[in-house]
């Protein structure tokens, strides 16, 4: 049983037209238990950058905690928030740090960068970056995932099309997974506000 | 196998942990408290090896009131898991303690909470929680039963509820539990519940 498949989840993000949206699931396993079905595994760092965490839930949070000290740190330092690009090379290099006895995750990023472009990527769990121009995947689902969203995806989608495509592709990738689901987590993000949204899909 | 579990209700928070010392096929007491009064209004309920478990909560229970004597005020619920979790978290790639644990609080301002803490820091605040072969059986009896805002009685029956089940359809059940609760008059012992009697010593 691998490390990685230890709590379940799954992560996507997705670039449209001047926004963002990522979406992770909401379980919390231990292996084949469930011990809870609100577990949030997307959290914010600032108003125009979230990172989501897949893999093993302790690393997740050690992992997040160590990211938020950084940021705060920097926000003291340089008086603004990370650009997306800057945070995701601040992720890749905490992960490297642990080569040799790495955290278990792999982080989704997703961020509007200057003049409200969107930027994705993700890392593998010793901080390999992986842009992309159109959308991540992450966790127990991510071959699904792949799947769902290549087929789905289009350019350019405005806000409320990117929320339709984002849910219904995790909602479709999860149900083929056990170890995810109970629910989705949605956030899609312009430039002017950030839109959070709770999916109820297959509660099982 | 040790069995914890524990629920929220109506401003307070309930947790039973079973009480036996077991080593590999010997009993060694059957009236093991593993449910440590942490402070006036904090119970943590733990399970795992028994060397760890007591260290890890004692250890846990002194950095608190020294945090209390400290700054004069009591840690919340929510800080008190969270530092918990940090030093599970720390121990995790050095000497990481085999300690389950189930922390259940009560605060003025937020009222009644309980945190699931497993052995690898995973933390997340629950309505119901449990742990060991017996999590199995009253997770989903509590799945069943539970709503919010449950009285103390309902909560018991509950309890009771989950305890039958583990007696019966538990192949090693332990014989007895022990049953905390906290509420706004702080956490103390509500019950215990024994099928089984320590021989008494002369």
């Amino acid at each position: 049983m691998s490390i990685f498949e230890y709590n379940g989840s799954a992560l996507v993000a997705m670039v449209g037209k001047n926004c963002f949206a990522i979406a992770s699931d909401r379980r919390l396993g231990v292996q084949l238990q469930t011990i809870a079905t609100d577990f949030q595994k997307i959290y914010k760092i600032h108003d125009r950058l979230f990172i989501g965490l897949s893999g093993l839930a302790t690393d997740a949070q050690t992992l997040y905690q160590r990211l938020v000290f950084r940021h705060k740190l920097y926000q003291l330092r340089e008086e603004r928030d990370m650009k997306p690009e800057t945070f995701a090379s601040l992720v890749s290099a905490i992960l490297y740090e642990k080569r040799f006895g790495p955290y278990f995750c792999q982080p989704v990023i997703a961020g509007l960068g200057a003049e409200d472009k969107p930027f994705i990527c993700t890392t593998d769990s010793i901080g390999a970056k992986e842009l992309a121009k159109d959308f991540v995947v992450a966790g127990t689902a991510s071959e699904s995932l792949y799947g769902a969203c290549e087929s789905m995806f289009k350019p350019d989608m405005e806000p409320e099309e990117l929320f339709e495509t984002i849910s219904q592709a995790l909602l479709s990738s999860v149900d083929r997974d056990c170890l995810s689901g109970w629910g989705g987590h949605v956030y899609v993000v312009t430039p002017t506000e950030v839109k959070e949204s709770i999916l109820k899909g297959r509660m099982d | 196998m040790e069995c914890v579990f524990g629920l929220v209700g109506n401003g307070f928070a309930i947790v039973v942990a079973d009480t036996s010392a077991v080593h590999s096929i010997l009993v060694h007491k059957s009236n093991e408290d593993k449910i440590m009064v942490l402070d006036s209004h904090k119970l943590v309920a733990a399970s795992g090896e028994s060397g760890d478990r007591v260290q890890f909560t004692e250890y846990i229970q002194k950095n608190v009131a020294l945090y209390q004597f400290r700054n004069g005020i009591p840690l919340t619920t929510a800080a008190a898991a969270n530092f918990t979790r940090g030093e599970l978290a720390t121990a995790l790639r050095k000497n990481p303690y085999s300690v389950n644990i189930l922390l259940a609080g009560y605060d003025k301002e937020t009222g009644p909470s309980l945190y699931y803490i497993d052995y690898i820091a995973s933390l997340h605040k629950v309505d119901k929680g449990a742990f060991g072969y017996g999590s199995y059986f009253s997770l989903s009896l509590m799945d069943r039963h539970y709503h919010s805002g449950m009285s103390v009685e309902e909560a018991v029956d509950l309890v009771d509820k989950c305890i039958m089940e583990i007696r019966s359809r538990l192949v090693v059940a332990p014989p007895n539990f022990v049953i905390k609760i906290v509420d706004k008059d702080g956490a103390r012992e509500y019950a215990w519940r024994e099928s089984v009697k320590d021989a008494s010593t002369a």
